[in-house]
């Protein structure tokens, strides 16, 4: 693991680099962020409200007086860790239903693709809106509502892959061997279907975070003292004549994360599938 | 092509079907009692009589079945029932904010095929030169900016410091700009980087070498050539994007105060205002549906290959 990194360093140019460094800070945030922060990041301080940036606040203070720099390390673990929860519970159905369709064949195909496909009716942030509608506000429910939104894609995709596996020699000689059903899918074609799935999904996390993000900007995420970019901006948004700083820095820590997530998303589809970049032409 | 667009016609009444079906089920099978929501917004305590009225009144008490057979009929009637929030029916409140809606999204559409196009053209024709380096640069940033920054970061530069563009509400072209740009950036990245990888493609065929050949001017061959042919993934690739547009919509009007679907959308959610939710989540996918609908047409009409399977000549 550490060796396929350092080579991945290694090939890399400058700004894949940049974006590996980019989300070890991220992850460190997100890992350290109560020990990182300078300031309590939800300690409200009136008297020094809308402060601009100085020794002690490096970034300045927001209109309860809160410290700015330790808002955005804490939103890091915030944003981090739905997206993380978000992709795992996407994948995990995208697998199991997509797999579970491919590999069964037949009737049960039919009908499992056919309630994809209704899926894939809706837009996919009205159906997330219309979800989170059902369920309530919250950060909870809005991972909840994006991966429900967002596995059918993936769910075609395994199906798919599981499809274009099933009838190759490799499955053919353990199903001849014996190997249970069960046993012939998470050994035999779980490993192949997860690199192909791990590119789409490295392509994908960048949009996954403005997806989180834009619900919690809209307010339907987290609720109020706790840090997240999006909340921030959202705060913000009434000093944008007075105060345009307190705009600036959610909005920046978000494209930089979203932009480190696309080149490297980019960078391990060039290296885990050439196919696909020939394909595209680049 | 009018075989093809009538058997086009006909899938869509069983996809809204089914897309009702969803919207009906998961709000009665989810884990939220309508009643209880009802009580609230109308203010009135729910003691366990008013909670069992209220059930008796919205009909839940009734069998599944013949709940949704009844919204069904209501809705095939255009009838969503009333907002829990104000008692007014809910279609024609949403009706009023749509048109708004609908004018930003398309134009949003129209920036992004025309900007995208051109920059795609721009960086093909200079392979690996500056104009080619600076649209991808731009590609790969736009790909990335959450559109609500975006949109901050407009209103910072063009009202607040150069008092360019009003900053809210709608009314003259100069409130579309700002919006539209903030909610086209994105699909305008993807199809100019989307352009220029398919037309560096095309261009690599042996049907362009041959009109070069022919001695056919340098443009007329980009144009009816190349661009031709790289159009197409362009057209499936637009049909994608309707759906990021209509989204990107919706959290944009917040930000600019356009008086759309979206504000009001975002209020029912907050509300737990049903009816509201689901005749604006069905809207939304009747819209999506059709938009899909004119881009497969549009496909079939560029591509003849498509176009004449679909009628069975091979």
């Amino acid at each position: 693991m550490l060796r396929s990194v350092s080579d991945f360093w290694q090939d890399a140019g400058w700004p894949v680099r940049g974006a590996m460094l980019m989300l070890v800070v991220l992850i460190l945030a997100a890992a350290l962020g109560p020990w990182l922060t300078p300031h309590d990041p939800n300690a409200v301080d009136l008297v020094n409200r809308l402060q601009s940036p100085s020794l002690s606040h490096w970034l300045g203070t927001d209109h309860l007086g809160r410290d700015i720099l330790s808002r955005l390390i804490a939103g890091a673990g915030v944003s981090l860790g739905s997206v993380a929860v978000t992709m795992s519970l996407m994948l995990l159905l995208g697998i199991t239903i997509g797999g579970t369709a491919g590999f069964l064949g037949g009737r049960a195909d039919q009908v499992i693709m056919r309630l994809t496909d209704i899926f894939l009716t809706f837009p996919t942030l009205v159906l997330a809106l219309f979800l989170i509608g059902m369920l309530g506000t919250g950060l909870v429910n809005v991972i909840v509502a994006i991966a429900l939104s967002h596995w059918a894609w993936y769910a075609r995709i395994v199906r798919s892959i599981v499809l274009s596996l099933k009838h190759r020699n490799f499955i053919h000689a353990a199903r001849l061997a014996g190997v249970s059903r069960l046993r012939l899918f998470t050994r035999h074609l779980l490993p192949a279907i997860l690199s192909p799935l791990l590119v789409l999904a490295s392509l994908d996390v960048g949009h996954i975070m403005l997806h989180v993000s834009g619900l919690s900007f809209l307010g339907l995420g987290v609720s109020a003292p706790t840090p997240e970019w999006g909340v921030m901006l959202s705060d913000a948004r009434q000093y944008v004549w007075t105060e345009p700083l307190l705009l600036f820095w959610p909005g920046l820590a978000l494209l930089l994360s979203v932009m480190s997530f696309n080149l490297l998303g980019d960078a391990v589809r060039d290296r885990l599938d050439p196919h696909l970049q020939l394909e595209l032409g680049h | 092509m009018a075989a093809f667009i009538l058997r086009r016609l006909l899938l869509l009444p069983p996809m809204l079907l089914a897309a009702s079906l969803l919207i009906f089920l998961l709000l009665h099978l989810g884990p939220s009692d309508p009643a209880m929501d009802y009580l609230r917004l109308s203010q009135v305590p729910p003691t366990p009589q008013a909670l069992e009225e209220t059930r008796r009144l919205l009909g839940l008490d009734r069998p599944l079945m013949v709940q949704y057979l009844d919204w069904l009929g209501g809705a095939l009637r255009l009838d969503f029932g009333v907002s829990y929030a104000t008692q007014r029916p809910v279609l024609p409140v949403l009706l009023h904010y749509l048109p708004a809606t609908l004018q930003l999204a398309g134009i949003a559409l129209v920036l992004t095929l025309g900007i995208s196009i051109l920059l795609g053209m721009w960086a093909a024709r200079h392979r690996n030169k500056l104009p080619d380096q600076a649209v991808r640069t731009l590609a790969f940033v736009g790909v990335s900016m959450p559109n609500f920054w975006l949109g901050f970061l407009l209103v910072l530069l063009f009202s607040v410091q150069l008092g360019w563009l009003p900053p809210m509400g709608r009314g003259s072209w100069a409130h579309l700009v700002m919006p539209a740009i903030a909610i086209s950036l994105m699909s305008l990245s993807i199809n100019a980087r989307l352009l220029r990888a398919s037309m560096l493609e095309v261009a690599r065929q042996r049907h362009v070498t041959y009109a070069r050949l022919r001695g056919l001017p340098e443009r007329r061959v980009e144009r009816s050539h190349v661009l031709r042919n790289a159009l197409l993934p362009i057209i499936t690739a637009t049909g994608m994007h309707i759906g990021e547009l209509i989204g990107g919509t919706l959290i944009i009007e917040t930000i600019f105060g356009w008086p759309g679907v979206g504000r009001y959308a975002v209020s029912a959610i907050f509300n737990r205002d049903y009816p509201v939710i689901q005749c604006f989540t069905l809207l939304m996918v009747t819209i999506f549906v059709l938009c899909n609908l004119i881009v497969d047409i549009v496909y079939a009409w560029a591509d003849p290959r498509i176009r004449l399977s679909a009628e069975g000549v091979e």
